[in-house]
């Protein structure tokens, strides 16, 4: 803690305790002190903004492209094709620099403002980035639920009876990673042709591996301490003992693993759609965008000898990486404001 | 030690057949009929196509085509001796059955057939593994020898510009997808710079003699993204645990002594932090593995990964199955290896 910290900490302790007239306090659970943490931590609440934009936008995505820029995201028009964006341009042209450049380009496309610009078949890259939103965000959180539901259900059960079931459990889990998953993947995947609904199903099924395993520790830890003997003395069952007491005292742990698993399963579904196996053209995912746009790397305007792509590279990869990093700043910010234990390790 | 590794050895049996076992039920549950594929021709009579699937042995059910597979014998009911018995194969009649041995299971050491070139899976990916070892090695002492100091140096200077910057750097480089990281690089330093080259192993030139010059030339680009990844965790784990390590009695001890700060952070500290990285080798072996298809496919760079991913698209199955296996060996190698170096740097670990 800086100089600067504890002076801003102790001041506003002491503006508590000047609030307090009566020493009667309110009580403090453990969720209110992980917001009251969490409140302070700018950077997570950036993140947590981030992708409550982010899923804003991908939620909207049909009203916000009626309204920015009023064609679909499939919408082809071949005379148009690598069209510059039109965003600076256009503020060129309002602000009076450049009174030229918009309206010619407005001209090309027929008046439709291209924001940021057109792809090879002259498409729209803004519609397709919201629409390829929608898709790569609700694919990462559907699959992440299936595998988060999966894993801490095999993973209690695996951790909590032990014994031979976990032998049966473990040895699954190991000789599942010990295939490189996105080579497991990759077969799946290139044999069933997947629509977005069975590459769901795909990557949650394969990704809960991780999750169980973390799980189990975790349940190792939380069935030897007292409350789970006071459970087993007043005669639980198994099935309450470990989801009525156990399973509750890890959703720390669990919300911070789904996180992460989000944040890993939107780039697992980029890198899967990038090798041409994920969701298939015309269908926009951020992944299968940059698929396309790499044919271009070496594109150049024969007039000016600049190349003609460079709108169509940076923001699909720049919406992948701002978007997953933002998930696991929050897995982050999550652990430190959930996990006590942690706290002071940093 | 020796035992230690030996009983490793061994239990990797049960595991590389548990892999085995799962890719091949992945790989023939696929729809659709490997034989169309070869007997698209329509004056191809229907008899002729069963005479096919019967020689591959697909007309047999599942767990005796896993067995054919993995062992390269065919077994079948009654005595087909004379009809089975060709070139390749030979039969014999045993108790009921007719065992054929056409001589390339999995575990005679070839992997099996691939379908499209009908050589040897073994040999058509021992002909990638040098490719894919020389960039994975490469980025894993990248990964090492960028990533480790990185983390020291943000322990050590806790709360600075520097400090900030690389972990900054640590989660946005884990955040970065690979491909696209790639196809930036290519843009900037091949395209537009025109410094390095956009992909390949080598300048293909009519003599294609050994240049190292020109091999490192080409290493650069894809050896840096595929050591990213690397040098985000290792940077950010042993940030921690030198933080923890210069908080200890020994350490204070010899700051007390005297000692200068780099050998101190260096070489006191250092060993202890370094502990806990060795179980980080795994994962990240696993790491560039797996990373190796992306890489390989973005950079032209003529390895396994790009082999295997050409395979799945040709549905070239026994190929696929082939480089999973091998890939799955150098996992669990690369977990032991991982292991056993954590033995060496921390004496009080005991490998039994």
């Amino acid at each position: 803690m800086t100089v600067q910290e504890v002076s801003t900490h102790s001041t506003a302790l002491t503006a508590a305790l000047a609030a307090e007239s009566q020493l009667g306090r309110k009580p403090q659970s453990y969720w209110s002190m992980a917001a009251r943490s969490l409140r302070r931590d700018k950077l997570t609440l950036v993140a947590i903004g981030l992708v409550g934009v982010m899923a804003l936008l991908a939620i909207f995505a049909g009203v916000i492209t009626d309204a920015l820029v009023g064609v679909g995201p499939n919408v082809t028009n071949p005379g148009n094709a690598f069209q510059k964006p039109y965003l600076m341009p256009y503020i060129q042209w309002q602000l009076g620099i450049d009174p030229m450049t918009a309206p010619l380009m407005l001209g090309e496309s027929g008046g439709i403002p291209h924001w940021l610009g057109t792809d090879q078949l002259g498409r729209d890259q803004l519609a397709r980035l919201l629409y390829g939103g929608r898709v790569s965000l609700s694919i990462a959180f559907s699959a992440a639920s299936i595998a988060v539901i999966l894993g801490v259900t095999v993973g209690t059960i695996a951790g909590y009876f032990s014994g031979w079931v976990d032998d049966v459990v473990m040895w699954f889990i190991n000789t599942l990673v010990s295939i490189p998953t996105i080579y497991l993947l990759i077969i799946v995947v290139a044999i069933f042709q997947p629509n977005p609904l069975t590459l769901t199903l795909f990557l949650g099924f394969l990704g809960w591996f991780g999750t169980a395993r973390f799980m189990r520790g975790n349940v190792f830890k939380v069935k030897e301490l007292d409350y789970t003997l006071a459970a087993r003395s007043i005669g639980a069952t198994n099935r309450r003992i470990m989801f009525n007491h156990i399973v509750p005292n890890s959703i720390p742990v669990i919300i911070i693993v789904t996180a992460i698993d989000v944040g890993n399963l939107i780039l697992v579904e980029s890198i899967l759609s990038f090798l041409g196996l994920g969701i298939q053209p015309p269908t926009a995912t951020w992944g299968n965008m940059l698929n396309r746009a790499r044919n271009f790397l070496f594109l150049v305007d024969p007039v000016t000898g600049k190349p003609e792509a460079v709108h169509l590279l940076i923001w699909p990869g720049l919406l992948i990486t701002v978007t997953v990093l933002a998930f696991y700043l929050i897995g982050d910010g999550l652990r430190d404001a959930l996990d006590p234990m942690l706290k002071n390790r940093k | 030690m020796t035992r230690y590794i030996i009983r490793r050895l061994l239990q990797a049996i049960p595991t590389l057949i548990g892999v085995s076992i799962i890719s091949f039920a992945l790989a023939y549950s696929a729809p659709g009929d490997p034989v169309m594929m070869f007997t698209f021709d329509p004056n191809i009579t229907q008899e002729a196509r069963e005479a096919l699937r019967h020689q591959l042995g697909l007309d047999q059910p599942i767990p005796l085509q896993y067995i054919r597979w993995f062992t390269g014998l065919t077994i079948r009911q009654g005595d087909q001796v004379a009809a089975l018995s060709t070139d390749d194969t030979r039969c014999t009649f045993l108790g009921g059955v007719t065992v054929c041995d056409s001589g390339e299971g999995v575990i005679r050491g070839k992997l099996g057939t691939s379908m499209q070139t009908k050589q040897p899976v073994w040999d058509r990916l021992v002909e990638r593994i040098p490719a894919t070892l020389e960039l994975g090695v490469t980025s894993l002492l990248l990964a090492l020898f960028i990533g480790v100091p990185l983390g020291v140096l943000s322990a050590v200077y806790r709360g600075s510009i520097f400090d900030n910057l690389v972990r900054f750097f640590s989660v946005v480089g884990q955040a970065v997808p690979s491909f696209w990281m790639g196809i930036m690089l290519i843009f900037v330093f091949g395209v537009i710079l025109g410094w390095l080259p956009t992909g390949g192993r080598q300048t293909v030139s009519l003599t294609q003699e050994f240049d190292l010059v020109d091999r490192i030339r080409h290493l650069i680009l894809p050896s840096i993204v595929l050591a990213m990844g690397g040098i985000a965790v290792f940077s950010r784990i042993m940030r921690t645990e030198t933080l923890e390590v210069i908080n200890t009695d020994y350490v204070r001890t010899a700051k007390a002594k005297g000692l200068g700060y780099t050998r101190l952070y260096f070489v006191h500290a250092f060993r202890n932090a370094l502990i806990p990285m060795m179980t980080l080798l795994g994962p990240a072996i696993l790491g560039v593995l797996g990373g190796a298809v992306v890489i390989e496919t973005v950079f032209a760079w003529p390895g396994m990964g790009r082999l295997t991913l050409s395979a799945v698209f040709q549905r070239d199955y026994p190929m696929v199955l082939g480089a999973v296996m091998v890939f799955s060996i150098f996992t669990i190698l690369g977990n032991l290896l991982s292991d056993i170096l954590y033995g060496v740097v921390d004496p009080r670990v005991r490998l039994k």
